[in-house]
């Protein structure tokens, strides 16, 4: 019990640490680089509290996926950073009051004798309808029968996030020369030759019109 | 020594403030910004997990994978809209986004 304890405590501290860097972080890539910290040390908390299924998720898919995103996008545009942190030292007082003041009334709640009074994070007893099974059985019982439709329709969500992210980035280049499959199989030889009568001596001059 | 819910609801609230923090320290990064929404997310996420072990109730960890889900979603629209913004506008500093006089 002590060494869970202890693993909270190191894996909790290092997320708290690498999200402060998030944001303090001078170079946005750093920031990524620490939002991808902070999320291992959240998958490792979710391990210890006994989602494991939702640790591997947000590993693989979060961190795999939506963090390279992120790095992608923030290596590929061309922003002068430093000018980005002009307003820092501006909005510090004003952030610092809301966030101390947030983080306070939080802490009320979090800590008050009201939620769940003393409830021990007991991982090893198994949810009362899911004796015997492991944590992914037991979430995909549930999510393919209980929560059929939502499921559905979070898959939706996904489908149209992916249509509107490739609509809103792809351009047409009108420089670009493109095939047009139609035209090139259309093309014969009445339209594709034309025949020119030259006198001897005079070159093609203002008759090339095409 | 018991690691406890409150310990795991206290980790939210901080990682919560931060993400507050972060939007207001960095005002002019839209970067930055997307990138705290996604710290509070995931404070959000680490208290679902934490009511739904101390509850001994699963739905907390499934509505956990559809704040995922959503949060995917948000992650790719906000970064398409940022790159489209960019290639218009060269900048990406929230005090140039008043085009639409809001």
């Amino acid at each position: 019990m002590i060494w869970t304890a202890f693993a909270f405590y190191v894996f909790a501290f290092f997320t708290v640490f690498a999200a402060v860097m998030v944001i303090f972080a001078r170079n946005p890539v750093h920031s990524v680089l620490y939002l991808i910290l902070a999320f291992f040390n959240a998958a490792a908390l979710f391990l210890l509290a006994g989602a494991e299924f939702l640790a591997l998720l947000l590993l693989i898919v979060y961190v795999g996926a939506v963090m390279v995103l992120f790095l992608f996008v923030v290596m590929m545009l061309d922003i002068d950073f430093v000018a980005l942190r002009e307003g820092f030292a501006r909005y510090l007082p004003i952030g610092l009051i809301i966030g101390l003041l947030l983080i306070a009334e939080l802490m009320v709640v979090a800590t008050s004798a009201s939620v769940l009074p003393g409830a021990p994070l007991d991982v090893a007893l198994p949810f009362a309808k899911f004796i015997g099974m492991d944590n992914t059985q037991a979430l995909g019982t549930v999510l393919y029968t209980d929560f059929v439709y939502p499921f559905q329709i979070a898959g939706l969500i996904l489908l149209v996030a992916m249509i509107g992210a490739i609509v809103l980035t792809l351009r047409h280049r009108p420089d670009a020369r493109r095939q047009k499959i139609g035209e090139q199989v259309r093309r014969d030889p009445a339209r594709a030759v034309r025949l020119v009568h030259l006198a001897p001596g005079e070159g093609l001059g203002q008759t090339e019109s095409d | 020594m018991e690691i406890g819910i409150n310990h795991y609801l206290g980790l939210g609230a901080i990682l919560f403030a931060l993400g507050v923090f972060g939007v207001f320290l960095n005002r002019k990064n839209v970067i930055i910004i997307l990138m705290s929404v996604e710290l509070m997310l995931l404070a959000v996420n680490i208290n679902f997990v934490a009511f739904s072990a101390a509850l001994h109730d699963l739905m907390g960890q499934v509505f956990t994978m559809f704040v995922l889900t959503v949060a995917a979603a948000e992650a790719a629209i906000g970064l398409a809209i940022l790159v489209v913004y960019f290639r218009n506008r060269g900048s990406i500093e929230v005090e140039d986004i008043n085009q639409m006089r809001g």
